[in-house]
């Protein structure tokens, strides 16, 4: 007990710092790194409650995925030049930082009243949909109900991948005018009668030829 | 302070939701912080789904912490699609210059 406690204190600890590292970063690449490692100390305490297939998951998805994905966008645009221009210009004197801590101030302490207030009937979790077993893993167990009672939302989840992906692709891809590539369609579906062309070639006068 | 409840695990994910949504009122850099805060905030859901769904024996919130981070994978690829749109157009990400729609 007293390890969880150690444990959960140490990734805690980290997680907060790092989640406030990234919102006040001066550069936006720190910013990207302090949310990998939010990521990675919030998966280690998923897999320390004891969801371990979740911890994983989101370990792949985030540090493997989103967080490249951030990476790669904050490189490709230019970014770095507006670093410089954080305090230092008219936007400190902008009326938004006090009305951003008033307001998120407000929500931590609605947060943390229905945290201290909460109680649960202890009738209630016997009525559970899908009890936790200990017989079995976390992941054979998500798997048991994730693709029976769920397998509408799942397949939902996953036309929801598919459109993001399609959107993703048709946001950013740019034709490019002048630029000569091969047309596939264009080549097979010539024929032999628009692509030859017999000509009665007459004595001293040749043959014109126009495209 | 020593036995580690669900209080602990539910003002952990108070606080990092809090530092998400002042990350998104005092950001005034670029808007893929303000993404980033975003993620932050969706994190902070998941850690609370997953709590209850262990302190409380039932397995469906974690059900429902994977569609969130499906939901969370979507919205950052889309998002950061239209930031890179909008700069290629703009030249531009910094928060105070985005003023096309005139809001």
């Amino acid at each position: 007990m007293l390890a969880h406690a150690i444990f959960f204190y140490v990734f805690s600890i980290i997680a907060v710092i790092s989640a406030i590292m990234v919102t006040v970063s001066k550069n936006t690449v720190h910013s990207v790194f302090f949310l990998i490692l939010d990521f990675i100390s919030i998966s280690c305490l998923f897999i320390m409650i004891g969801a371990e297939f979740l911890g994983m998951i989101m370990l792949i998805v985030y540090v493997g995925a989103v967080a490249v994905l951030f990476l790669f966008v904050v490189m490709m645009l230019n970014v770095a030049q507006q670093k410089n221009q954080w305090f230092n210009s008219e936007a400190t004197s902008s009326g938004h930082i006090p009305v951003g801590l008033i307001i998120s101030t407000i929500i931590f302490f609605e947060l943390i009243i229905v945290v201290g207030g909460w109680k649960y009937k202890p009738e209630l979790s016997d009525q559970n949909t899908t009890q936790i077993s200990n017989e079995i893993s976390n992941t054979h167990s998500l798997g048991q109900i994730l693709y029976t009672d769920y397998i509408h939302i799942f397949q939902i989840s996953g036309m929801i991948l598919l459109i993001a992906m399609i959107g993703a692709i048709v946001l950013t891809y740019r034709r490019r005018e002048g630029v000569k590539t091969q047309s596939y369609l264009k080549q097979i579906s010539r024929e032999r009668s628009e692509g030859i062309e017999v000509l009665e070639v007459q004595s001293n006068k040749g043959v014109k030829i126009d495209d | 302070m020593i036995e580690i409840g669900l209080g602990h695990y539910l003002t952990l994910g108070a606080v990092i939701f809090s530092i998400g949504v002042i990350g998104i009122f005092l950001n005034r850099k670029n808007i893929i912080v303000i993404l980033m805060s975003i993620e932050l905030i969706l994190l902070a859901v998941n850690i609370n789904l997953v709590s209850f769904s262990i302190y409380l024996g039932d397995l469906t919130g974690q059900v429902f912490t994977l569609f969130i981070l499906t939901v969370a994978a979507a919205e950052a690829a889309i998002g950061l699609a239209i930031i890179v749109v909008y700069y290629r157009n703009a030249g531009t990400i910094r928060v105070e210059e985005i003023d096309k729609l005139k809001g």
